[in-house]
């Protein structure tokens, strides 16, 4: 074991400069429960960021208190649904039957199959409301493009790997593209600025 | 957009990035929101405190090429950070205090004669309305008041006390920048961390409010296995695959894939703040 780097019951604690430190936990649910529950419990950080596999606790003035803290963690303890939000989507994207082809279906295949799921935000990132949809199975994980676009409109609708995300805005981007929604998910002057904050589920509806 | 009063500030030129500043944006990187807030926060708490202003309260960040403004209500201004001339109706000001403004008059801060970056503080602070809670523009996504170009009328706040006698700059730092450990260190060959402190980097020519690039010796990554996406940090040393570190400044994204070879102390990314392309850069365990 590396020095600095503790055990606080389930979680691996490694210190990212002298006020920061990354949770390492199993996968993006158990890093999605454990923000969750850390933020339940009034965890001190300034930021607490899930993401993959990893909680970053930012701004964080006494590694003790976050030890005693993140040492009540159970995991897989009952973290309650986040809200679910309805994105209506047009699969028309121009990854559409490439993803059929690997899926080994057609286009309706593809939309039946991704429609059917229910997602589950994990983290943000990329860009302000810009989430990481967890919820595709393993076996339907695509690969990147080995070229991004250099612009991809808001609104797109793309996988990569086991993830499915949805473009707050124009930007570059390297996910194969399956739709457009129809949705604003970044809007600072609404109460939830991002729609797909983390926890929060997420059904697609084919329009 | 903001409403024009004859007490707005109108930005008559502004030929390099300028931006509104305040104390950033905290506690919303779970939502992909940077924390933004100015590169240089002692010379920007400087610039506050030389007007009068509260803590925390906005000042304009002006990078490098500076910026004319005219005044609506008249205020006590003051400028700190990079070195540059200051005039009020073409008249020579001081650098690093307090100076008057009348109501109507130009102030003009001309381009930096070294360093980068540049803080205009004025009495009341610059008022734009606030987004999410701050008044800092972010660069990576553009959260926060609309970026100061010329025709931009700056509302200004009611005037929180007198101009401060005396004030003087804290000492600046030089010298390598203090380094801990990163998280990934891991993933590179053995004795990567004495490679880092031990190289001489110049400053890259990309190098923004995103991250400071570094060119130099690459380091080498021995675990290429693609790191799932995590949390990143205020002066944390990225090293994407072609080995040039990168060091993340106040609007870098809140998560990534690149690992993360060390942390540079927060107290001295003031330093790097000012640092021009093609100048020296180097690191030190802290």
């Amino acid at each position: 074991m590396k020095p600095g780097v503790a055990r606080s019951g389930p979680v691996r604690l490694v210190p990212v400069g002298p006020s920061a430190f990354l949770a390492e936990v199993a996968d993006a649910r158990a890093a999605l429960a454990l923000a969750s529950w850390a933020r339940s419990v009034g965890v001190r950080a300034v930021e607490v960021v899930p993401a993959a596999r990893t909680v970053l606790f930012d701004g964080v003035a006494d590694r003790d208190a976050l030890e005693r803290t993140l040492a009540a963690w159970v995991p897989g303890s009952g973290v309650e649904d986040g809200p679910l939000v309805e994105v209506p989507t047009t699969y028309d994207g121009p990854d559409l039957d490439d993803v059929a082809a690997r899926w080994g279906t057609d286009r309706a295949g593809v939309v039946e199959q991704h429609a059917a799921l229910t997602f589950v935000s994990a983290f943000c990132g990329f860009a302000p409301g810009f989430a990481y949809l967890a919820g595709l199975p393993d076996a339907l994980a695509v690969p990147r493009l080995d070229t991004p676009r250099s612009r991809v409109p808001a609104g797109s609708v793309g996988l990569a790997g086991a993830w499915c995300g949805v473009y707050p805005t124009a930007s570059p981007g390297g996910w194969r593209l399956l739709g457009r929604a129809d949705v604003r998910l970044w809007d600072p002057e609404r109460a939830r600025p991002a729609l797909l904050a983390p926890g929060t589920r997420v059904r697609f509806v084919p329009r | 957009m903001t409403s024009t009063t004859t007490t707005d500030w109108e930005v008559l030129d502004a030929p390099g990035l300028v931006t509104v500043q305040d104390d950033g944006r905290l506690g919303l990187a779970h939502l992909g929101v940077p924390r933004a807030g100015p590169l240089d926060p002692p010379a920007a708490a400087l610039a506050g405190r030389l007007v009068g202003d509260a803590a925390g309260t906005a000042v304009l960040e002006v990078t490098l090429g500076g910026v004319t403004l005219r005044a609506g209500a008249a205020r006590w201004v003051a400028v700190t950070g990079a070195r540059c001339a200051v005039t009020v109706g073409g008249s020579a000001r001081g650098h690093g205090r307090a100076e008057w403004v009348p109501a109507g008059a130009e102030l003009r801060l001309g381009p930096a004669t070294s360093g980068v970056r540049s803080y205009l503080a004025v009495g009341g602070g610059w008022a734009p309305d606030p987004v999410l809670g701050s008044r800092s523009t972010d660069t990576l996504a553009w959260v926060g008041p609309p970026r100061v170009v010329a025709g931009l009328h700056l509302p200004v706040g009611a005037v929180a006390g007198p101009p401060a006698a005396v004030d003087v700059p804290g000492r600046e730092r030089s010298g390598p920048l203090r380094v801990d450990p990163g998280p990934r260190l891991d993933r590179f060959a053995a004795g990567t961390l004495e490679r880092l402190c031990a190289t001489a980097y110049v400053v890259g020519a990309a190098s923004d409010r995103v991250g400071l690039r570094l060119e130099g010796e690459p380091l080498v990554r021995v675990d290429e296995r693609e790191l799932a996406s995590e949390g990143m940090v205020l002066g944390a040393v990225q090293v994407p695959p072609d080995g040039r570190p990168v060091v993340l400044l106040a609007d870098h994204p809140v998560t990534g894939g690149y690992p993360m070879v060390a942390v540079v102390r927060h107290d001295d990314l003031a330093l790097v703040a000012q640092l021009r392309p093609g100048e020296p850069v180097s690191f030190r365990p802290a």
